[in-house]
């Protein structure tokens, strides 16, 4: 199971956030801080997988992370996930934010925070992971930004009349 | 009222900030606006506000007062406001609160909704966040939506039913007609949870494994269609067609095959297959692999294909890229307690391994290398890892330490090697060591009697070096205490004995005593040393001056032992040598557990698991030990009761203190010993009635009997029995001297088996006058519930003719009626 999805810059400024098991919000900014302190610390030519920091729980738990440009993307997981096939999941994430934002870079995650976590609703549900094929994942979400846009040019047109 | 600013703005100011404080003052700006605008109950820019509202919770700022936003925008009928109103609800909102219920109305009508992506939304928050009295109101409707034909809907259904049967395990047998036709899905979303529905079920519930185990033919086939089908564009990624899909059908396979012949063996062939044909080159090559190892390594597979795994993973540990060594680590961990021999093949790129620079991977070397250390390759791991311990950083140094000594322990090869080891990662990591572990090591070198003079002569040198190291001071110190006289005497066999005087040791071990570095543990080491080389050096002035100041330290510990000593030296100097005897050879019950130490048949006294702190009491009792060991099965210790005779029984009293928690029954208490001497005043019986109870003797019908007759000494039993408990055997002894000399500082000790009990009084002196001119009497009680027979041992110590003299004898011959 998937226990948290953080991504965050290289000084550890949060640009998503999500928990897939329940802690007090003060928790969740601290696991924040620990992850970020844990991951930044590493250099760049060792392993992506770090034993889990003492908050979010356990020995059970590994930190799995990828390091893009600017962001850190961080799975914490427990023994049931494939380490392997998480760092898979992250680079399909990626990906996928990619084709989804063009050329995606740290600006489009601050503005469009909402956007990613749509995104990430339709790949993991739950703390498992729900859909991998890229292309299933980024025709779902094209099809309900639709519908979106289709009710605000709705509501556009009622307003006017 | 102005519009609310849209959320782009929001964080486009708040990106303006400089300071922590500027954007803490922005974001309260903010708050009170949506506040405000929340209470005006406009539902156009709802939507908007909870979505500023949720940036500013991603960033740490409390937005509980949104929740019950969250639920009126769920409510509403735009798409747009219920997208935000579910991302918030699972964002802010959880099973503690009691608000959350009032969305399960909201989730059921959305799970019929006619917009699939509306009852996608529903399904989605359910399964993260819902609680088991949602799940249960909800579980029929995830159930139908599981049967439907739309996929989209199916997989979400599928996920939201594992939460279900999460939160609430006793519905899982609802989804089980749901299942059955799970796995003829097309499309690969749903299979994909379907795979991770049913491994969810198999892991909660021993009758849903047995129950899916006739799925296995379908899984085998379906990992097959997707290795054979060549490129597919849409499942592919980097040249594997659904890498992810092959990994959890592999690991649902492993459960399933897990201790079942018949399921692993429909595996076997596809398993092979799979071995054999991915491609390696990328990532996604070696996840599929490593699983599929991790299966073959947890079914009931054949041989062949356990050595074509772990070959694998000993490729794997080759590779360049870190995780993969990493990930072929951690699996070679779990296989060496099964497959140990195939594991050995790779030990030594294992070793090489410790010398990464990854952390991660240097910890997981580590512990793998322990696990295969064995008798054969004991000394070449055994370099590897002091090296290593001398490397690495001080978070592994603890736990290198105890698997040295744990390994060295079980296959040393020699003696002088296991000494050699412990000594090198004594100074190398001593700090590092656990405490528990110098108990350990004492015992250890007790019990390696030859090689006493080197172990003592390298710890002393290792002390000259360095003192800062505790345990290490601490085993020094107690070694030089204990052998401090092989050490001056120059003796060693081993290695080049160095010269050294009295004076130098005390000089060391007084400087141990005044530095800063030494804990108080270290320095009572250091006093109790001192105190026992009284016995072994001559300076026993200087000694004694050291020990006097010590009696008025602030250090209470210190302090009492001081004080101890003090009194031993002046009152009861007689005892000094035996009581600072040499240490016999202790036993240990399990080699497990370095707390575990020192049980002697049966003796739990605690002192004598507290070698480390050995005031006197221990001595005197570890000679009681020794007695009680070889009699096998002892208990019961006081058999010490050397009051000197002249004094009365208080002075007994007196010993008893000093003898701390020497269990009491050793009575110089004052109970009226019925024995009387017919030669001797009895000193300790003033006040005593002096009836003569040799009366009883004759009319208890018990013959006195010989216990011992050798080099002249002689010792008789008279019985009696006690009148008020006639299961206890009153003993008296009469020790006699046939030969020219007196026999002075005589001792009798007594031992008896454990379902007796002894009392052993003050004797009526200690000194058996020669040519039989009086005797040494001394009463024993033995209480004998069970009524078995008496057997005891005796161990007689004296001085004769300037000689000291020992003996132990066993009594066998008590006649019956002693004891019937």
């Amino acid at each position: 199971m998937i226990k948290a999805i953080l991504i965050f810059n290289n000084h550890g400024k949060p640009r998503l956030s999500k928990f897939y098991e329940h802690f007090n919000e003060d928790i969740e900014q601290q696991i924040i801080r620990e992850t970020f302190h844990l991951v930044s610390k590493r250099d760049e030519n060792v392993c992506n997988f770090l034993e889990g920091g003492m908050l979010i729980g356990g020995s059970d738990y590994k930190l799995i992370y990828r390091h893009y440009a600017t962001l850190y993307f961080v799975f914490c997981v427990d023994s049931s996930e494939s380490e392997l096939g998480i760092l898979d999941l992250i680079q399909v994430f990626v990906e996928t934010l990619d084709k989804c934002f063009e050329n995606v870079c740290e600006l489009d995650l601050i503005f469009h925070v909402d956007k990613v976590h749509h995104i990430l609703a339709e790949m993991v549900m739950g703390g498992m992971v729900l859909e991998t094929n890229m292309n299933e994942i980024i025709t779902q979400v094209d099809l309900q930004n639709k519908m979106e846009k289709s009710e605000l040019l709705l509501a556009d047109k009622c307003s006017f009349a | 009222m102005p519009a609310p600013i849209r959320l782009r703005e929001l964080i486009r100011t708040i990106r303006t900030a400089r300071t922590q404080a500027e954007e803490r003052e922005m974001i309260q700006k903010e708050c009170a606006a949506i506040r405000s605008s929340f209470r005006e109950e406009d539902n156009t820019y709802r939507c908007r506000n909870v979505a500023k509202l949720l940036y500013m919770h991603m960033l740490g700022y409390p937005a509980h007062f949104g929740q019950l936003e969250c639920l009126k925008l769920i409510a509403s009928q735009k798409f747009t406001d219920k997208r935000i109103g579910y991302l918030g609800a699972m964002l802010l909102l959880d099973e503690r609160q009691d608000v959350h219920l009032l969305m399960t109305n909201c989730i059921k009508n959305d799970l019929n909704h006619s917009t699939q992506y509306v009852q996608g939304l529903a399904l989605c928050t359910l399964g993260c966040m819902g609680s088991s009295e949602m799940c249960r109101d909800l579980a029929g409707e995830v159930e139908k939506l599981l049967k439907t034909s739309n996929s989209y809907l199916r997989k979400k259904a599928a996920l939201c039913a594992v939460h279900v049967i999460r939160k609430v395990p006793e519905l899982m047998e609802m989804f089980l007609p749901a299942t059955k036709n799970l796995l003829s899905e097309k499309n690969h979303g749903v299979l994909h949870t379907s795979v991770v529905l049913l491994t969810e079920m198999c892991e909660r519930s021993p009758d849903m494994l047995a129950h899916f185990r006739k799925l296995v033919p379908q899984l085998v086939r379906i990992l097959k269609n997707l290795i054979m089908s060549g490129y597919s564009p849409e499942h592919d990624v980097s040249g594997i067609s659904d890498p992810f899909l092959q990994v959890r059908i592999l690991r649902l396979l492993r459960i399933l095959g897990k201790n079942d012949d018949d399921s692993s063996e429909a595996m076997n062939d596809i398993l092979a297959q799979v071995a054999t044909n991915t491609e390696t080159s990328k990532n996604v090559g070696n996840a599929i692999l490593y699983e599929t190892v991790l299966t073959i390594m947890d079914i009931k597979s054949e041989s062949g294909l356990r050595v074509l795994a772990i070959n694998i993973l000993g490729r794997f540990l080759l590779n360049n890229d870190k995780n993969i060594r990493y990930v072929a680590l951690t699996s070679l961990l779990k296989t060496v307690q099964t497959d140990h021999n195939a594991v050995q093949r790779h030990r030594s790129t294992i070793v090489d391994c410790l010398k990464d620079l990854d952390v991660s991977i240097k910890r997981r070397a580590m512990e793998l290398s322990f696990a295969l250390v064995n008798g054969n390759n004991i000394r070449g791991m055994m370099k590897e890892l002091l090296y290593f311990l001398d490397s690495c950083d001080p978070e592994f140094k603890a736990d290198c330490a105890s698997g040295v000594f744990l390994a060295a322990e079980k296959y040393a090869p020699s003696k002088r090697w296991h000494i050699d080891t412990i000594m090198r990662v004594l100074t190398t990591a001593g700090s590092y060591v656990r405490d528990d572990s110098v108990p350990n090591l004492i015992q250890l070198i007790t019990n390696s009697v030859e090689m006493h003079a080197y172990t003592v002569q390298r710890l002393y040198k290792a002390l000259l070096d360095d003192i800062s190291q505790q345990p290490l001071v601490q085993v020094a110190s107690w070694c030089i205490g204990e052998y401090g006289d092989l050490l001056v005497s120059g003796q060693c066999e081993e290695e080049e004995p160095i010269q050294v005087t009295e004076d130098e040791v005390l000089d060391v071990l007084e400087g141990l005593l005044v530095s800063n570095l030494s804990t108080p543990v270290t320095r009572g080491y250091s006093l109790t040393a001192i105190m026992k080389l009284s016995t072994r050096f001559s300076s026993v002035n200087r000694i004694k001056k050291v020990v006097s100041i010590y009696g008025s330290s602030i250090d209470v510990e210190l302090q009492q032992r001081a004080v101890e000593y003090n009194a031993l030296f002046k009152k009861y100097d007689h005892m000094r040598s035996a009581l600072l005897e040499r240490m016999p050879i202790m036993e240990k019950t399990a080699s497990n557990g370095p707390t575990e130490i020192v049980q002697t048949n049966g003796e739990t006294d605690p002192s004598v698991v507290e070698t480390k702190h050995p005031p006197p009491v221990t001595q005197s009792t570890n000679q009681a030990t020794d007695l009680l060991d070889l009699l096998g099965g002892n208990d019961m210790v006081p058999v010490i009761q050397t009051s000197v005779p002249t004094k009365p029984a208080s002075a007994g009293g007196e010993l008893l203190d000093l003898l701390g928690d020497l269990s009491l029954s050793g009575g110089p208490a004052p109970t009226p010993a019925p024995s009387v001497p017919t030669s001797q005043p009895p000193f300790l019986l003033d006040g005593l009635s002096s009836q003569p109870l040799f009366n009883d003797i004759a009319a208890a019908g018990i013959p006195p009997m010989t216990a011992y007759n050798k080099n002249g000494l002689k010792i008789d039993f008279t019985f009696e029995r006690a009148n008020p408990n006639p299961n206890i055997a009153v003993i008296t002894i009469n020790a006699s001297n046939s030969t020219e000399a007196d026999m002075t500082d005589f001792v009798f000790q007594a031992a008896v088996p454990k379902t007796f009990q002894l009392q052993l009084l003050s004797p009526s002196s200690n000194v058996v006058p020669a040519l039989n001119q009086g005797t040494v009497t001394q009463v024993i009680r033995v209480l004998n519930p069970q009524k078995q027979q008496l057997r005891m041992r005796i161990k007689l110590t004296y001085t004769h003719r300037a000689s000291s003299i020992q003996d132990l004898a066993e009594v066998n011959n008590f006649p019956p009626q002693s004891w019937q």
